[in-house]
């Protein structure tokens, strides 16, 4: 783990990379983070995030800044800018059910092809999909997802890169910290080593790629 | 009137998972002494009331970002296990607001084609998972039934509902049957069936919809 700026973190990342964020309704994302890839106009993003957010907040702020050309989510309708860019075919918008969206993220993190998931079966989820039957239950088949980045927040993290999270603000971003190559991490409080007892830790120091400095 | 009705299917010890709009209101009417656990699929098993002004903690909302509060004895977790509680048939009871229920038990909540396409959010994994799955809405919207003969809309699930609440009447599965079980106060037989387009039985002993008198 390194110890950076945000701007240097995000400098890291090219245009048209692949990149998770996490968060829920914009509870729980790196705020600073989203803000310097405005900044920087990193651009042609594919966004694996649970979902829009609203417009001026979490990763609302990279639809208002037209930087995202693919979205995997699981609901946008709070964000009336994804839809008119959706309606208006400037990004591809691939709706996939919530816990299929969790699964398939943890999947890949967790070196999975896949998960069998009942949900979506009998449904348009299905189409396109491969239907296996175990013990006379139909599944689809949902493949694994994967990402060039993740940009979590945590609201511990240590110097070592260890971190916990509050509340409802950890949803997708411990299963998110597994599933990228590099890892950055923003965090309300960055404390001492020893601070977050072993028991608390949610997602252990080697995932974390970069923490970003705070102040 | 809807969320009245819908408290009474609620058992002490359940877990209980609440769609937003009609459903949100059902936990006002839980009576004292109840134990029930309410999850919000962003993560908590345990919600309370919207705290006060100047209580609300950013990082506590519900699943559509508005504050909420922790009761004692609530635990939070990540999505991923959110949805294994839901998906894994841990969530015993689910309320969810509707568009059209089919004759089938089919519901359909989640997208207008080319109109109104929010995303399903976590409707589908909650009707697929949940052990009950109930129902709460208006029963008409701009005069016409939402209660028909087969879901024109997208489905959520295959899986069927067990129980529909409407403002008019209670409607259940028996024996796969659509069947008007209880009608509204004032509210006639024959006026739930002018205003249901699906095939409906009625039962024999059709009763006035209960509703629990619990003051929020």
């Amino acid at each position: 783990m390194r110890s950076v700026p945000a701007d240097e973190a995000i400098a890291m990342i090219p245009n048209g990379a692949t990149v998770m964020v996490g968060g829920f309704m914009g509870v729980g994302t790196p705020e600073r983070l989203l803000d310097e890839l405005v900044r920087q106009n990193k651009s042609e993003l594919t966004l694996i995030c649970n979902d829009a957010a609203v417009p001026g907040k979490g990763v609302g702020k990279l639809f208002d800044a037209a930087l995202v050309s693919m979205l995997t989510a699981s609901h946008i309708g709070l964000n009336p800018k994804v839809q008119q860019q959706m309606m208006a075919k400037q990004i591809a918008v691939d709706l996939v059910p919530q816990g299929t969206l969790a699964e398939r993220i943890r999947a890949g993190g967790c070196g999975l092809g896949g998960v069998l998931t009942p949900t979506g079966v009998g449904t348009i989820v299905e189409e396109g999909k491969r239907q296996v039957q175990v013990d006379g239950k139909t599944f689809l088949l949902e493949p694994a997802l994967r990402s060039d980045f993740a940009l979590i927040h945590a609201f511990l993290a240590d110097y070592l890169g260890n971190l916990s999270y509050a509340l409802t603000a950890r949803n997708f971003n411990p299963v998110m910290a597994m599933a990228a190559d590099t890892v950055i991490v923003t965090a309300e409080h960055i404390v001492p080593v020893g601070v977050i007892a072993p028991d608390h830790v949610m997602t252990p120091a080697p995932l974390v790629d970069y923490l970003v400095a705070n102040g | 009137m809807i969320a009245r009705r819908v408290a009474l299917e609620l058992r002490s010890g359940d877990l209980v998972n609440l769609g937003i709009g009609i459903p949100t209101l059902v936990a006002n009417y839980v009576p004292p002494g109840l134990k029930i656990f309410f999850q919000s699929e962003n993560g908590l098993i345990g919600t309370g009331p919207i705290p006060e002004q100047g209580m609300a903690h950013p990082m506590l909302t519900d699943a559509g970002g508005r504050p909420i509060s922790a009761l004692p004895g609530a635990s939070t977790f990540d999505s991923a296990i959110s949805f294994g509680l839901i998906r894994g048939g841990h969530v015993n009871v689910t309320v969810l607001g509707g568009m059209q229920v089919d004759a089938d038990g089919h519901l359909a909540n989640w997208m207008i084609p080319n109109k109104m396409v929010p995303g399903m959010g976590g409707a589908m994994d909650l009707v697929t998972g949940a052990k009950r799955v109930i129902v709460a809405m208006q029963h008409t919207a701009k005069g016409k039934s939402k209660i028909v003969q087969k879901c024109a809309l997208p489905l959520t699930s295959a899986r069927p509902v067990d129980l529909v609440v409407t403002d008019l009447a209670v409607i259940g599965f028996p024996d796969g049957r659509m069947t008007l079980l209880e009608t509204a106060p004032g509210v006639s037989v024959a006026e739930v069936m002018a205003a249901t387009e699906a095939d409906l039985s009625v039962a024999n002993n059709v009763s006035e919809m209960k509703v629990r008198e619990t003051t929020p």
